[in-house]
């Protein structure tokens, strides 16, 4: 019995590993292949142990950009990428809290009507109104620019439902005992609502940072300078698919790099969700 | 120090539910008023209307002298106490109770030794820097009462602060908070639906049945004369034995014969558990007589209550079905100590006139013996 919960074990943590070696094995390989020299991976004799390329091709790659194609460097893409992610994150944040404190706690002509709107706004994404959006944007001579690439994407159906729901949560009982305590409806957001809404804030950063940060399609659309590119589109570009060799340390160099500022985001904002989720009660 | 005023307050409901139905009395400076009845009574909404939570439909309420429909309820002049105690779950202790002091813009000094004083007159200095989760149920109690206390109020509001605190601690809060009060000469309003709590606590009492007021006056006076059959049913435990009588079994059950002077016929018999007595004797002059079949008998130490089924069930008319009241037929009977009769034994309960109650047909007014 106890010799087959043992063997039970293993075979629980090879399962683990494998599914760990799967995941992991590209990214692996991408680090392995940014430390390479171009003209080994041109070859397809690329080592699978890190090559002694490491800290020239960052150093390239961050501050000087690729000879070819994409000029810009990658650092300032990822300050673009970072720039967006933030916008959008905060923006949504900022926008969708205050619009589920309306629908919430206010009584106003059409409540259950604006809701609806914004519940419907839910099955119209980018990608389906992304001609008028360009139009508008362009209009407002967003193009190229942060304003841009973070505006069209802020306003949130989703982030609005979450918010409605946790505040329906909200005790009436507090609602009125701030009242009670000489708190206005801008007082009690602040005092009151806000504090209770940090874990689901941090909850939302992080998913809407990652979101902001893999947007594609929109930051193709409205950028044209290599100086406003976001890091997503940066990486494309610089595939090139002509006759020209593609500089592949350094594409996958970029790649590592697009991948650790949500790393980051999760990482922090975790110790931020698990303590909001051990402190708070309603 | 305030008076509080209702002048034929009402509240309808958008839909035309009539949640209070004009509802007057007056609370005298200092005095604590106790608001009790059953569940969905209105007894709540009155106190939010006082409060300020709820509007008014029509109707004034007066407090010290001014009327506060239109007043926002920070500026009433209130505090009040919630029945899940609603403490900002964010804030330390001390917070809680300073928040609508440094929102009314307080100086920091005043403050702090009002939040001190409160803490110290409730004891819990030691969790002034706590958050209210780490606080047991009791002591959330008492934090939710230093918040109304830091601002020295002219009104305290009470809604069923007790009734989430477990049977032992909420006695120990009910004298504390009748402490308390006397202590602060604070007038004071209080809703529950606990009648002990009501009949302990209360200088006046208000008992409300379905939006309106059945009775007002001193809880012993409501005890000794209650005024319909709902209060008799309502206030006390057990409840009051109440039996509907035609002209013939008044005349007949009553008295052994005897009349009773004024009684109409289809009168209601009201007659206290604890006014009867197990005997073999013959019914004195003008009293009652039951006899009885027991068919419950429930022993709660010092006391003991005996159920039993009186004879003339089939003939007697059906009671309104009052929240609190007997099934036609069934007779309480309170018995001092553990001895009782036993099940299926047959009994006979009496008790004098002078501790019968009778009622109109129905149940609205009391007629005088």
């Amino acid at each position: 019995m106890v010799e087959n919960e043992g063997i039970r074990r293993y075979v629980a943590h090879a399962i683990l590993w494998i599914g760990i070696a799967v995941v992991a094995f590209p990214v692996y390989l991408a680090f392995v292949a940014s430390t390479q020299d171009n003209a080994l991976i041109a070859n397809g004799q690329m080592s699978l142990l890190p090559g002694g390329h490491f800290l020239e091709t960052y150093y390239r790659t961050i501050f000087v950009g690729t000879s070819g194609t994409t000029r810009e460097p990658v650092g300032m893409m990822l300050f673009n990428s970072f720039i967006m992610a933030m916008s959008i994150a905060l923006g949504k944040i900022a926008i969708s809290i205050l619009s589920a404190y309306a629908i919430v706690f206010f009584r106003f002509p059409f409540r259950m009507t604006v809701f609806w709107i914004i519940f419907i706004t839910l099955m119209l994404p980018v990608e389906v109104r992304i001609y008028p959006t360009y139009k508008i944007a362009a209009d407002l001579s967003l193009l190229d620019s942060y304003s841009g690439l973070a505006l069209p994407l802020i306003a949130s159906a989703t982030a609005t439902l979450l918010f409605r729901q946790f505040f329906m949560t909200v005790p009436d009982e507090l609602l009125e005992a701030s009242r009670i305590d000489g708190a206005g409806p801008f007082r009690f957001f602040k005092d009151t609502l806000l504090p209770l809404s940090r874990t689901n804030m941090a909850a939302l950063f992080v998913i809407l940072f990652i979101y902001g940060w893999n947007q594609y399609l929109w930051p193709l659309l409205i950028t044209t300078h290599d100086d406003m590119q976001t890091i997503q589109v940066g990486i494309r570009k610089m595939i090139v698919t002509s006759d020209a060799l593609t500089e592949w340390p350094i594409v996958m160099a970029t790649a590592i790099l697009a991948m650790l500022p949500p790393v980051f985001v999760v990482i922090v904002m975790q110790k931020l969700f698990v303590r909001g989720l051990v402190e708070t009660e309603k | 120090m305030a008076n509080v005023t209702l002048r034929n307050v009402r509240k309808t409901y958008p839909g035309g539910v009539d949640a209070i139905k004009g509802i007057n009395f007056e609370v005298a400076d200092g005095q604590f008023c106790v608001l009790v009845g059953p569940s969905g009574c209105g007894k709540s909404t009155l106190l939010r209307m006082v409060a300020g939570l709820e509007t008014i439909t029509s109707g004034e309420i007066d407090i010290g002298g001014r009327v506060v429909n239109q007043i926002e309820p920070a500026d009433r002049d209130i505090a009040m106490v919630f029945q899940n105690y609603a403490l900002y779950p964010h804030m330390s202790v001390y917070n809680n109770m300073a928040y609508g002091l440094r929102n009314r813009g307080m100086a920091k000094p005043e403050i702090d030794k009002r939040v001190r004083e409160a803490a110290q007159i409730l004891e819990i200095v030691p969790m002034l820097d706590r958050k209210p989760r780490q606080l047991s149920g009791g002591q959330r109690q008492r934090v939710a009462m230093g918040r109304a206390i830091v601002r020295q109020p002219k009104v305290f509001l009470f809604d069923e602060p007790l009734s989430n605190l477990d049977a032992k601690l909420r006695i120990a809060m009910r004298v504390e908070i009748r402490k308390l009060q006397r202590r602060l000469k604070t007038t004071s309003i209080y809703v529950t639906h606990d009648q002990l709590e009501a009949m302990t606590l209360a200088d006046i009492l208000v008992v409300m049945n379905g939006g309106i007021v059945e009775q007002i006056g001193n809880p012993l006076d409501i005890y000794q004369k209650p005024a319909t059959t709902f209060v008799a049913s309502f206030i006390g435990a057990p409840p009051m034995n109440l039996t509907p009588l035609n002209a013939a079994e008044f005349a007949s059950r009553v008295g052994n014969g005897g009349t009773l002077p004024g009684a109409p016929s289809g009168a209601i018999l009201g007659v206290r558990p604890e006014d009867l007595t197990i005997t073999s004797e013959a019914t004195p002059a003008g009293g009652v007589g039951y006899d009885l079949t027991v068919e419950a008998i429930e022993r709660v130490g010092a006391e003991t209550f005996v159920y039993g089924a009186h004879a003339h069930q089939a003939e007697t008319a059906a009671v309104s079905a009052n929240p609190g009241e007997l099934p036609p037929g069934e007779i309480i009977v309170r018995v001092p100590g553990q001895a009782a009769p036993a099940i299926g034994q047959r009994i006979k309960a009496t008790a004098p006139l002078d501790k019968l109650h009778l009622f109109a047909a129905d149940g609205r007014s009391r007629i005088d013996l």
